[in-house]
């Protein structure tokens, strides 16, 4: 059976992993490579590692980051952060990354999903999502880590990438991520429905239970963390057998 | 031991590289005819897309150079898709190792496609899986499958079970990523390397 997906996500500032609370306030928290090998070992599924350097030679030190990562880890990884062009995905995935995810780059550029889908295949191309439930209930995509508000909502602009051809979406709650108060579940539910392709859970994470639910009231494929899993809160291991327990399938 | 990666224009090729590091062999990865002739293994990966793939591979030749190689060969994913007689992606041609069709996955209510994740071999045959055990579970990523047939060494269920890998006279071949697969998938690599 196709096992639930648990994912630690490496946030790398100039080749280091740290992590943001609500995206603002960074702990350090160890080396991408050794940090990923660890996770593989202690039975992550998957690895996401998003660069959020801004400056020109820290994308040079991501790159190295990726081959390291690529020559250590023996699952799947993913990479994030800075991909605005064709030019970019060629050069982290020649550095040995499996998927590339790109979030506001998409937003403002559409086609460059259907560019990936074309030149790497859909299975290359997560479309990440950032997005935050207003007042009125709607959920909003953002642009730039979550700081400037778009025209998007998030289930048409999920079901549009899907059709320009990205192959997973990754749903970021604004709202939840950093507060550790679980997944944003109908969200989650909201796209599985309108979705053909998988959805990893992004954001809110605090508790064992909050990865049951947003597998079954959620319906994701995936659940992504950062912290819980950095700071030891969470134990991959522990938590593969809690769900297990749960009748979740994991691997 | 000189294991051989066969270089074309599909992705992901230098995952099989480090997977092989890892295990202590230096592969080369190469299309020259010879050195694929001369290895001792050879390993056809592949990420892509099978027309576009197999367009590729006539006009260098490489299609013949694959079909009559005499040592162990294990084709990876789009590799297994394209070791088979024909694929819906694209609708093209393929090399026809394997006397068999590859199909697209029908999408109904709740399946998702791309088949991606972690899933269960099941039925294992044969030293491939020499040393795994039953629902061992290994990495996929595929719209296409090949159906359960004659040449079938390992079942997966995804709405029904596919072929998870195959093998016919020398030529072996997996659905899933043996080099995404963490120590099962390791396992897979040691045990084709063994043959």
């Amino acid at each position: 059976m196709l096992a639930k997906r648990i994912i630690p996500c490496l946030d790398v500032k100039d080749g280091k992993v740290v992590k943001g609370v609500n995206f603002v306030n960074f702990r350090d928290a160890g080396d991408p490579a050794e940090l990923g090998a660890f996770y593989s070992k202690a039975g992550a599924d998957e690895l996401v590692i998003l660069d959020i350097t801004a400056s020109h030679e820290g994308r040079k030190t991501f790159t190295d980051v990726v081959e390291r990562v690529a020559a250590n880890v023996s699952i799947p990884f993913t990479v994030g952060g800075g991909i605005n062009e064709l030019s970019d995905v060629e050069r982290l995935l020649k550095a040995g990354a499996d998927k590339v995810s790109i979030n506001s780059a998409a937003l403002r550029n559409p086609d460059l999903i259907n560019q990936i889908a074309a030149n790497f295949g859909s299975q290359v191309c997560v479309v990440a999502i950032d997005a935050k439930q207003e007042e009125n209930g709607e959920w909003v995509c953002y642009l730039n880590g979550g700081r400037i508000p778009t025209e998007r909502k998030l289930v048409e602009w999920a079901v549009e990438a899907q059709e320009r051809g990205a192959g997973e979406i990754l749903f970021t709650s604004m709202s939840h991520d950093g507060v550790k108060t679980g997944y944003p579940n109908e969200a989650l539910a909201a796209l599985a429905d309108a979705l053909t392709i998988p959805v990893i859970a992004s954001g809110g994470a605090g508790a064992m239970e909050h990865f049951k639910d947003a597998f079954e009231l959620g319906k994701a494929d995936a659940a992504l963390a950062a912290s819980v899993f950095h700071f030891g809160e969470i134990k991959i291991d522990e938590l593969k057998d809690y769900l297990k327990t749960q009748n979740i399938p994991v691997r | 031991m000189q294991v051989a990666i066969v270089k074309y224009n599909a992705g992901n090729i230098h995952s099989v590289v480090h997977a092989l590091r890892r295990l202590g062999i230096e592969p080369i990865l190469t299309d020259n005819p010879t050195l694929l002739q001369q290895a001792d293994k050879v390993i056809f990966p592949g990420v892509g897309e099978a027309a576009t793939t197999m367009q590729y591979l006539q006009k260098t030749g490489l299609d013949q150079v694959i079909k009559n190689l005499t040592q162990p060969v294990l084709g990876i994913c789009l590799g297994m898709q394209l070791l088979c007689k024909h694929s819906e992606e694209g609708n093209v041609d393929a090399l026809g190792i394997f006397d068999i069709p590859v199909k697209k996955f029908t999408w109904q209510k709740g399946l998702k496609i791309p088949h991606m994740g972690w899933n269960q071999i099941e039925q294992l045959k044969g030293p491939l899986f020499a040393r795994n055990q039953e629902n061992d579970y290994v990495y996929f990523v595929h719209s296409y499958y090949v159906p359960v047939c004659e040449h079938t060494i390992a079942t997966t269920q995804y709405s029904g079970p596919f072929s998870a890998a195959l093998n016919k006279d020398n030529f072996y071949a997996t659905q899933f990523h043996p080099e995404k697969s963490g120590d099962v998938g390791s396992l897979i690599l040691e045990n084709f390397l063994q043959l």
